[in-house]
């Protein structure tokens, strides 16, 4: 009897033991070193085919062994995750306004941190576009072939998506270059998105809901999902159409300094995003259907990305604060647009 | 409703029929639907989904986190049921309606008031962060997500169970000279072990399958925070869907599993009910 | 005294039945030891958590917090979430209580396996139960394939969520009413059919309200558990604000938003009303028992 009640205290003790002991390696000058990168849905293939090749440079260079864990989820619940206290070494997300709200809302990020790295830390770029059933059945060819009768729209939540902000945004665009006025945009995307009969919460959701549950007509993409859906969902099953005007969609990158300090992991956090701007990952994220920023990875997958009109998130809409605000926010014009579509 | 008790053969053989094709179209239906896709490519497909670095990450965490919050709750369940059915004092029915409350509130409410504790913002945020001590996003996290939703089965199970038996044998235990501690072992256990390991079956599914609460509070680490049911959603949306399902497949048999231990506890419960009773 | 069969595991008859008032002055040791560790291990998980909650909520002021829990994408959100709780809830009342019945009254072969399946709900984890039923549900899957045509939408709709509610609902009506139902002496019956009454009239004025508090009590448990559900929702339903956004979901979206405020103000009034539902089975309960005990 005494045998077996030693056997329980003893495995509650260890239940203690493992509630309280927590990973609190951060010791760096050891031979591994471990790095957190919070990204955003549609990256996995990107950073799966990046991080051992990083791996591999960073040990001949150091003799150091780098562990990557990697954390996918919506842009949006990946800051709120880290500004809760989720301890990522790197954010790489959808948008540089998720950036900016982990600096404004917690100390693992100090400002200016866009300026950090080339090209307003974005190391690739991306668009958006429509994925179609094979063959288009509908003739959708551009944005205003949305809104006909009968035709449904998959895009997922912008209020949590980073992708479905810029495929708004992107509507947006449109709206406003056809009517010739916010008011002609506003009326554009309601009637947009009252073709839209699902709203998942993340760009792979809806990507799900669109190739395996066969919802919807035209799939509002960001362009590497596309590309990805077509060539890994169902080849054939699948066409892409690139509409008039799209935006530039600049994923962003930063180095949660704040993090990377307390961990001693700076010096090799900034050596992995400084390699996504490397000839070497240039060309594997243009492999996994990214707009690379190098001129030679550009060119070596230009027939890839067919050129458009891209409207910018600076110039257009005066900078993400701004957007999310006017946009995104509770009460903006997104929540308007809902209240009104659906009463 | 047209149900009678002495019900005539042709009505008898229609309300089997409307409850049997009721539960197999809600219950049975989903359950082969998780098989059926996990095979769809064959099962060296499947067993490669399994046999995979995170898979068998997220079914280690998964039995880690049960192994740690199934004991926990068996000691609270069981000494919470002692005091309530052992005992008469004030405030019993509030004190039980408090033990109840998990199963109403929901998940994603139980995986924030952990966020408002433990988050960097919460009230000890600042103080673990001082400490480099991590409780959300990490397994302390996970843990207490899943002892909460998984708190009131064990209690739940023996406080009926235990006041229905009354104080009467381990009052004749004790007056006999028995310290209160081989009372317990020696009296009280083996009249509620049925019970016991019935309220743990529920409260170890539970705590495996357990999803919302663990979402909000889990991080999503690849290969370190990532439970079974979370690591099913990752891989649903990677377009992974047989490996979504063989996972879920796995769920599905502890399901299964538990169902026919089940079964057979009910058997012996009634079984010993039965001889000492009726 | 109810055979109290271990198929009813959440709630039973309330346990606080004063059939024994020993008295304070019980030779049986260890209520310090078990009281002081029930309290305390209640305070620590359950709840100092839950008080986070409504102090977070407090400090936000009466008008923030209305603005908050009660904005008209939250009170679209209750709905759906009431709203289909409720049918889910109506439904299994009236499925439950046909299993519980059939189980009970008739042998059949299968029948074991038919009372094991009931269970599911309790084993199966949510999130797998919800993508299960998308894939059977969606427009391609097995069911939903024949449902579409017909104009039927179930996966993506209010419809979805009612289905998945059902299915996480059942067991607790089943659970609730069976060993009731198991319980009722046949010669009542039998006296009211020999008086000439009919058969429904036998169900509707003695059979029913006899189970009628343990239909009750089943009906609540599985309306508290479909208000707050979250896993096997959140794959089926189409998650559009004002149509098929669950109130859990709600709170998680407002989270991710950085919305602290609003998630808590949410989570609060959904807290209330899971308080009240609580409230509403013990009530029930205390009722039930004192018709059996008077």
């Amino acid at each position: 009897m005494t045998q077996r009640r030693n056997a329980a205290i003893a495995a509650l003790s260890l239940a203690f033991t493992a509630l309280a002991g927590c990973s609190a390696d951060g010791d760096s000058k050891g031979a591994t070193v471990e790095l957190l990168n919070v990204s955003y849905d549609p990256t996995r293939e990107l950073y799966t085919a990046i991080n051992p090749k990083f791996a591999a440079k960073w040990k001949a260079e150091t003799g150091q062994t780098v562990r990557i864990t990697m954390s996918h989820g919506g842009s949006g619940k990946q800051a709120r995750a880290v500004i809760d206290g989720l301890d990522a070494d790197v954010a790489t997300l959808a948008l540089a306004y998720d950036v900016d709200e982990i600096a404004a809302r917690s100390d693992a990020l100090t400002t200016p941190w866009q300026t950090r790295l080339a090209n307003n830390s974005a190391p690739y770029t991306s668009t958006i576009v429509f994925l179609v059933r094979s063959g288009n059945p509908k003739g959708i060819r551009d944005w205003g072939d949305l809104v006909k009768p009968g035709v449904q729209v998959i895009t997922p939540n912008p209020k949590t998506s980073g992708g479905a902000r810029w495929n708004f945004l992107a509507a947006w665009a449109y709206g406003r270059q056809a009517s010739g006025s916010d008011a002609g945009a506003e009326d554009y995307v309601q009637r947009l998105f009252a073709h839209v009969p699902v709203l998942d919460s993340g760009a792979r959701g809806a990507t799900t809901t669109f190739v395996e549950r066969g919802i919807g007509d035209v799939l509002l993409a960001w362009e590497n999902e596309a590309f990805l859906a077509q060539k890994e969902l169902g080849k054939g099953r699948f066409d892409i159409v690139v509409p008039s005007i799209s935006i530039l969609a600049e994923p962003t990158v930063a180095v949660l300094d704040g993090n990377a300090k307390r961990h001693g992991t700076t010096e090799v956090a900034e050596a992995y995003l400084k390699y996504l701007y490397t000839p070497e990952a240039q060309d594997i994220i243009g492999r996994n259907h990214y707009r690379p920023n190098n001129p030679a990875a550009a060119a070596k997958y230009a027939t890839q990305f067919p050129q458009l009109k891209l409207v910018t998130i600076d110039e257009d809409f005066g900078g993400w604060q701004a957007a999310q605000k006017r946009f995104f926010a509770d009460g903006g014009i997104f929540d308007r647009i809902f209240a009104k579509t659906k009463r | 409703m047209t149900a009678r008790p002495a019900t005539s053969g042709a009505a008898r053989f229609a309300l089997i029929a409307l409850a049997i094709g009721f539960l197999a179209l809600f219950l049975l239906l989903p359950l082969v639907a998780v098989f059926a896709e996990a095979l769809a490519k064959g099962f060296g497909a499947y067993a490669a989904a399994i046999a995979e670095p995170d898979a068998l990450a997220a079914i280690r965490l998964t039995l880690l986190v049960a192994a740690i919050a199934v004991p926990l709750n068996i000691v609270f369940g069981i000494a919470a049921a002692w005091a309530i059915a052992k005992f008469d004092f004030p405030g019993k029915t509030v004190l039980t309606s408090f033990i109840d409350l998990p199963f109403s509130v929901s998940p994603v409410v139980a995986g924030l008031i952990y966020v408002l504790l433990f988050g960097a913002h919460g009230w000890f945020g600042p103080w673990l962060r001082v400490h480099d001590i991590q409780i959300i996003f990490a397994v302390p996290g996970i843990v207490l997500a899943t002892v909460f939703v998984t708190f009131p089965f064990v209690a739940r199970e023996l406080i009926p169970l235990m006041s229905e038996q009354g104080r009467d044998d381990e009052e004749a235990a004790l007056s006999l000279g028995a310290s209160g501690f081989q009372t317990f072992w020696r009296v009280t256990l083996p009249n509620i072990r049925w019970g016991l390991l019935y309220g743990v079956l529920l409260c170890n599914a539970r705590a495996m399958g357990e999803f919302g609460a663990v979402s909000v509070v889990s991080g999503h680490l690849r290969g370190q925070t990532n439970t079974m049911p979370l690591h099913v959603e990752i891989l649903y949306n990677e377009y992974n869907f047989v490996a979504a399902f063989a996972v879920a497949s796995l769920l599905a048999l502890l399901a299964l599993v538990t169902l026919i231990l089940k079964s057979i506890v009910e058997w012996r419960f009634d079984y010993q009910r039965g001889g000492a009773g009726h | 005294m109810a055979t109290r069969a271990p198929g009813r595991p959440l709630h039973g008859p309330d346990p606080a039945t004063p059939d024994r008032s020993v008295g304070a002055a019980s030779v049986i040791p260890g209520f310090g030891l078990t009281m002081g560790l029930t309290i305390a291990w209640l305070s620590l998980i359950v709840l100092i958590p839950l008080s986070s909650i409504f102090l977070r909520a407090a400090g936000m002021g009466w008008a923030d917090f209305v603005a908050a829990g009660f904005s008209p994408r939250a009170i679209a959100a209750y709905k759906v979430s009431f709203g289909t709780a409720l049918i889910a809830a109506l439904v299994n009342a009236l499925f439950g209580l046909l299993t519980a019945w059939v189980l009970v009254r008739y042998d059949f072969p299968g029948r074991r396996i038919v009372g094991a399946l009931v269970d599911l709900p309790f084993a199966l984890p949510a999130a797998v139960a919800g993508i299960a039923l998308t894939a059977i549900y969606a427009g391609n899957g097995w069911v939903g394939q024949y449902l579409e045509p017909l104009g039927f939408k179930v996966a993506y709709t209010p419809v979805g969520i009612t289905v998945a509610l059902i299915f996480i609902g059942l067991p607790f009506v089943v659970r609730s009413v069976e060993p009731v139902l198991a319980d009722l002496s046949a010669e009542v019956e039998e006296a009211a059919l020999s008086l000439g009454a009919r058969p429904w009239q036998v169900f509707a004025r003695v059979i029913l309200p006899a189970i009628l508090p343990a239909l009750l009590t089943g009906f609540a448990l599985a309306f508290a558990r479909g208000v707050g559900e979250y896993g096997s929702v959140i794959f089926i339903a189409g998650n559009m604000p004002f149509t098929s956004e669950i109130a859990p979901l709600l709170i998680v979206t407002q989270l991710e938003q950085y919305d602290y405020a609003a998630a808590t103000a949410i989570a609060a009034v959904m807290l209330i009303a899971s308080f009240a539902l609580l409230l509403a089975i013990n009530l029930v309960q205390a009722w039930s028992r004192r018709r059996v005990d008077g």
